[in-house]
């Protein structure tokens, strides 16, 4: 599984950096960072609450 | 537990409450009621993009196909719950009398009008998306002078969204500074410099005595005498939660709903959203009482944990959050985490980088007893998650200030 931005809907408001930060960065110009994609096992049941913390659902999981 | 779970409420924390029991796989009934006749909506953009960008789908977050058929949800929308039952688990919706066996509770907030102003035109509040559609068209007929009164964060939106559109814009405000219950008196100051640089007039310490004009505004007179000529006039005058129907009920009403840490407040009931008022265990040691919350990020997640705990009492779970809200207004960013206020404990608000003698950017984090309990970022999209976290981990005051070091070290 891998996580998936749609960089149309994304305005860096920062909640999936907040329910995993090693995952996500929001930096200085409100870019959205993804530090790492791929989510391995033991990784999703966090991955599947940041893609639906997202204010925007600019974030899903995609296999 | 099987049956049948009733959500009232159709916006953002419904919506959540429903997808959250049909992701886990629930396999129960579930009756979605709305007052409004909208599938359920986005509220943010309502005050932000949709009032100044030059077109501007309506923010609606699934179609009816997703929502009865794939998630099987029976929709009631178009009329308010006007009743509650809990010996006989029934919530009255228009003639229906419908039965629960769980019950979510979201009915959210209202927004307050201005005293004196019924059936004058050019005259709006901002809550709904018919609100919006019909402020939208009126801030788009020649070029209208825009007051608004209430300087909170919905105010500050508005009064933003009318600039951008090149509006001559007033903003009023009772208090003698903007947005002191959000964010405090110090920081108030400091976001009011935002709309004088972007060259909206605020007017603070005055209030609106009149409002004049027949059958439609002309202008408001402010409690120093002065008069302001205006062709729209909104009222940002902060919202109220919709608990009216609830009266006789047995359940226990206090500005919002009163409700355990489990978000229940009776048997089989819970509550989400703008109406909820919960005890958060992570403030509980500089909060003297529950807290209500009237934030997006609240409300999704409450709705979520409503459900869960409504279907599944005997494995609930008690909610608790870091606040964190966010408010664009002309191009910046303001993200507020945690809580500005702590009962009668005296808090210190601290800036740790940036000058917000020029409005920005600036990051100030708020101490109560030896803890951070807030933080407040303009055009910091950096910092304030970070501090959320630290606010979440209940982290003592010092450790914030040295994370606030080396993160401006870092910055160089």
């Amino acid at each position: 599984m891998k996580i998936v931005v749609n960089w149309d809907r994304c305005q860096g408001i920062g909640v999936c950096e907040s329910v995993s930060p090693d995952r996500f960065e929001v930096d200085q110009d409100g870019q959205l960072v993804v530090k790492s994609e791929t989510v391995s096992e033991g990784q999703e049941k966090e991955a599947r609450e940041a893609v639906a913390s997202c204010p925007n659902e600019a974030l899903s999981l995609e296999s | 537990m099987t049956g049948t779970l009733v959500v009232v409420g159709g916006s953002l924390a419904g919506l959540r409450a429903v997808e959250a029991v049909r992701g886990d796989g629930w396999q129960g009934s579930v009756v979605l009621v709305g007052a409004e006749e909208h599938l359920p909506y986005d509220r943010p953009p309502l005050s932000k993009g949709y009032l100044s960008a030059a077109g501007c789908a309506d923010p609606t977050y699934r179609d009816e196909h997703r929502l009865t058929h794939e998630l099987g949800v029976e929709l009631m929308l178009g009329t308010p719950a006007s009743g509650l039952d809990v010996e006989a688990r029934t919530v009255a919706v228009g003639e229906r009398e419908v039965g629960y066996d769980a019950l979510v509770l979201a009915t959210g907030s209202y927004a307050r009008e201005l005293p004196g102003t019924e059936g004058l035109g050019g005259v709006f509040t901002l809550r709904t998306l018919d609100d919006a559609r019909a402020l939208r068209a009126a801030l788009r007929e020649g070029s209208p002078r825009l007051t608004v009164v209430g300087g909170g964060f919905i105010g500050s939106e508005l009064a933003s969204a009318g600039r951008a559109l090149g509006l001559d814009v007033t903003l009023v405000e009772r208090s003698p500074t903007l947005l002191v219950r959000a964010i405090g008196v110090s920081m108030g100051e400091a976001l009011t410099r935002l709309h004088e640089r972007r060259g909206t007039r605020v007017l603070t310490g005055v209030h609106v005595e009149e409002v004049l004009g027949e059958g439609r505004v002309r202008a408001v007179r402010l409690s120093d005498g002065s008069e302001i000529g205006t062709d729209v006039l909104v009222a940002g005058v902060g919202a109220a939660p919709c608990t009216g129907w609830l009266e006789g009920s047995g359940l226990t009403v206090d500005d919002g709903v009163v409700a355990d840490a489990k978000l229940a407040a009776a048997p089989r009931v819970h509550v989400a959203g703008d109406i909820a008022r919960w005890p958060n265990a992570l403030f509980d040691d500089v909060l003297d009482g529950p807290m209500r919350l009237q934030h997006w990020t609240t409300a999704a997640e409450q709705g979520a944990r409503a459900a869960r705990n409504a279907i599944a009492p005997e494995r609930a779970q008690p909610y608790e959050t870091v606040p964190y809200f966010w408010s664009d207004w002309y191009s910046s960013r303001i993200q507020f985490v945690g809580v500005c206020g702590a009962g009668t404990h005296e808090v210190h608000v601290e800036v740790v980088a940036g000058d917000p003698a020029d409005g920005g950017p600036f990051t100030a984090l708020y101490r109560a007893n030896d803890r951070i309990i807030g933080a407040l970022a303009v055009d910091m999209r950096a910092e304030v998650m970070k501090y959320r976290r630290l606010i979440g981990q209940r982290a003592r005051w010092a450790t914030a200030v040295e994370f606030a070091e080396t993160r401006r070290r870092k910055a160089g």
